[in-house]
């Protein structure tokens, strides 16, 4: 079967690398990039075609890209990094071999092949119907073909993921439990087989119906399927992004969980109610009955939010430990202040931590209250929240990774040091002040997936408060600074991977851990004894008062709307 | 670490932190309120959309829109050819969404109470109403009866907030509500 000849010795890091393992991760990875770069490109076209003062693009054009944009950054890009992430948790992490490479390659052929089939269907302009398709408006077949294919990849490389998780554990590449961070991953693998499935039962019958077999898809049936798969696609790149979190906190502080068995039952609380809330999207669709709704969006009883808290605590809470631990005890924030916060991997880390929950968290939760969702349904609020979960959440925690694992699995320099100091704050506050401004736009109404809100060639056009334009030329502004980092990013990516300088074996940094060779028995967890930890407690209560005052002022806001019943 | 296994392998077992069980509790009884803040809202609320929904034809509902607006029309919208329709108050009001606009243009009373009836007979659209914000999804076969009260008069409007095509940012209607 395998050798040692097909596994290196990571310098960096200890860890015993399967080489196959090690090219999927790096294609995988290089492709998400790649695709980072175009759907972004198309994203600044939106947002500056939204900017009032700029209108970019023709209508037509507008809506191509954004149909391109919502495809290739929120499918594409994510789900090839997360094909990557999945490989490092199970082959490296493991230090297993990969379980049937050549099936890993074909699922990563079917992706990228799905992907260009359906970028070329979208380019071609007679599929500008946004990444969503609700029907009965109707797509080219390969639009959704194009998707399902990708999707099929997807799905072997999960189980390639699985299938490595049993050669590690039957070849008892480590002992006990697999590591907190591979936890993760399951998680994220499992919610990406229920999406992917979803995905099959409502895109094949649509596709059927696209070339005339199938005579007729009812629209609420398709949203409710297409959304179990829609939002299901997002809680995968939670659950990743919360793994990578727990894993940088362990590469750049030592950190331990606080409690291996609270992450773990977090990540439990994911995989058995995250994939609900398919009713965020159908709060204000008939024929659908309030109590479906309300189960549904609630995760049961938001117990996944719960668990989202959870992991909001421990997660800097193990940061905290382990810098006490390093002596950084004066006052509530010493250890934060302390932290390298001119190292990307951390400055990308705290930023997607913090706004993830305080952006993306709070709004979800807030506009995905039943009756809450009446005054923000479809509006800007709601790109306003998802750029505040999957663009300065998942993405900007899977950039921090980058910037530790492109230079330790290729070896190489990073070429821009200096600028990738400042990337992460580039990209996180424009992308975070891009997402203020869309939900600033989104309460005074202003319509999502819109081309021109001064509504010139309207019949009776409604005349938006200067306010609303403020906010959407705002958000062009704030996008144009994300876009500048996320070049950043991507050139400092493409650079050291084609012309980063060799890394001497001495400069290997010491801060990066050392795998043990034998699991050792060290002195238990980040809590142990008296290590507790005040700063993120104050933190976390900070945030908790945020949140319970934000979600009552727009309580306040829906008393106020014309009566409905 | 937790990029490696457990260094107890009872990890089951181990203590949880104080400051963790507190934060549980605390997030668990949010949770619970925020579940709770819904029924609630049923309970005691103005602000609830209705489960009214019927399956209908989409020639169907043209036809009681058309019956409402020749029977109630009191002017024309300037010059869009589109009629302004003044319903009886407490009665059933009628809005067709279609490629791209929204049908008739209505009257209404401040604080009276009518059943707005909302359908599409072509593709998904979004029903919001300006500057209330009162977003509402549109499908072709479904017909949603919300019982809404104005309670400020005005001039509205009503954008379409789910994209339908090129045309979709030229889908605007208006609501009138005038005081008794």
């Amino acid at each position: 079967m395998s050798n040692n000849a097909d596994f290196r010795i990571c310098p960096d890091t200890g860890f015993k690398i399967h080489l196959p393992a090690d090219k999927l991760i790096k294609w995988n990875a290089v492709t998400a990039v790649v695709f980072l770069l175009v759907g972004g490109i198309f994203g600044l076209g939106v947002a500056l075609t939204r900017w009032p003062a700029v209108h970019l693009l023709p209508a037509d054009w507008f809506y191509l890209a954004l149909t391109a944009h919502g495809f290739d950054v929120l499918l594409v890009w994510m789900i090839f990094f997360e094909m990557a992430i999945l490989y490092f948790a199970g082959a490296v992490l493991l230090g297993s071999r990969l379980a049937a490479p050549k099936v890993a390659w074909v699922g990563y052929w079917m992706m990228l092949g799905g992907a260009l089939i359906t970028n070329i269907a979208v380019l071609r302009g007679d599929s500008s119907v946004m990444f969503t398709s609700y029907v009965p408006m109707q797509a080219a077949p390969d639009f959704y073909l194009g998707i399902i294919i990708f999707a099929v990849g997807a799905l072997l490389g999960c189980f390639v993921f699985f299938g490595t998780l049993v050669i590690a554990k039957q070849e008892k590449t480590y002992e006990g439990s697999v590591p907190l961070v591979t936890f993760g991953a399951i998680t994220a693998a499992i919610i990406a087989v229920f999406t992917i499935a979803t995905g099959a039962i409502i895109l094949i019958p649509t596709l059927l119906w696209s070339v005339g077999y199938v005579g007729h898809i009812d629209s609420v049936m398709y949203k409710v399927v297409w959304w179990a798969m829609g939002h299901s696609s997002q809680q995968i790149n939670v659950a990743a992004h919360i793994a990578v979190w727990y894993a940088l906190a362990a590469i750049l502080f030592g950190a331990k969980p606080l409690s291996e068995k609270v992450s773990r039952m977090a990540f439990l609380l994911y995989i058995l109610f995250l994939q609900l809330a398919s009713a965020h999207h159908l709060l204000v669709e008939p024929g659908l009955s309030s109590e479906f709704k309300i189960f549904n969006t609630s995760y049961a009883i938001y117990l996944a939010v719960l668990a989202s808290m959870i992991h909001g605590l421990t997660v800097p809470g193990s940061v905290e430990a382990a810098q006490r631990k390093k002596g950084f005890t004066n006052g509530l924030f010493e250890w934060l202040r302390k932290a390298p916060w001119g190292n990307p991997s951390f400055s990308g880390f705290a930023l997607s931590l913090v706004m993830f929950g305080f952006l993306g968290g709070i709004s979800g939760v807030m506009m995905g209250t039943e009756q809450l969702n009446i005054i923000t349904h479809n509006t800007m609020y709601v790109p306003g929240h998802f750029h505040g979960t999957v663009v300065v959440g998942s993405t900007l925690a899977f950039m921090a990774l980058a910037y530790w694992l492109v230079p330790v699995l290729w070896q190489r320099e990073l070429v821009f040091p200096g600028l990738a100091k400042w990337q992460p704050y580039l990209f996180g506050i424009g992308m975070g002040l891009a997402s203020v401004f869309m939900m600033g736009a989104g309460t005074l109404g202003v319509p999502r997936r819109h081309w021109d809100m001064s509504f010139a060639d309207a019949t009776m056009p409604y005349d938006f408060p200067g306010a609303a334009h403020l906010m959407m030329g705002l958000n062009g502004i704030a996008a144009l600074i994300g876009g500048i980092g996320g070049t950043i990013f991507i050139l400092n990516m493409v650079g050291t991977i084609l012309w980063g300088k060799p890394k001497s074996k001495a400069a290997a940094e010491p801060e990066k851990p050392a795998a043990p060779a034998q699991p050792t028995v060290v002195s238990g967890y980040g809590s142990a004894g008296t290590m507790a930890v005040p700063g993120t407690f104050t933190l976390a209560m900070v945030f908790l008062v945020a949140f319970v005052l934000y979600y009552f002022v727009n309580w306040k806001y829906l008393a106020g709307v014309w009566g409905l019943s | 670490m937790a990029i490696f296994p457990p260094a107890q392998r009872i990890w089951w077992k181990e203590p949880i932190e104080r400051s963790e069980i507190l934060w549980i509790t605390i997030a668990l009884v949010w949770s619970l309120i925020l579940f709770f803040m819904m029924p609630y809202w049923h309970l005691v609320g103005e602000q609830n959309l209705s489960n009214e929904a019927y399956r209908i034809k989409p020639d169907v509902f043209a036809e009681r829109t058309e019956a409402m607006a020749d029977k109630y029309t009191v002017r024309e919208e300037g010059d869009t050819g589109t009629p302004v329709v003044h319903p009886p108050a407490g009665g059933d009001i009628y809005m067709l969404a279609r490629l791209w606009e929204w049908w008739p243009v209505l009257e209404l009373e401040k604080d009276q109470t009518y059943r707005l009836h909302l359908s599409s007979v072509d593709w998904v659209h979004g029903f919001s109403l300006l500057p209330e914000n009162i977003n509402i999804q549109v499908h072709p076969e479904y017909e949603m009866v919300i019982t809404v009260t104005p309670n400020r008069a005005g001039e509205y409007s009503v954008v379409c907030n789910e994209f339908c095509g090129i045309g979709h940012h030229t889908m605007v209607g208006k609501i009138y509500v005038v005081d008794k």
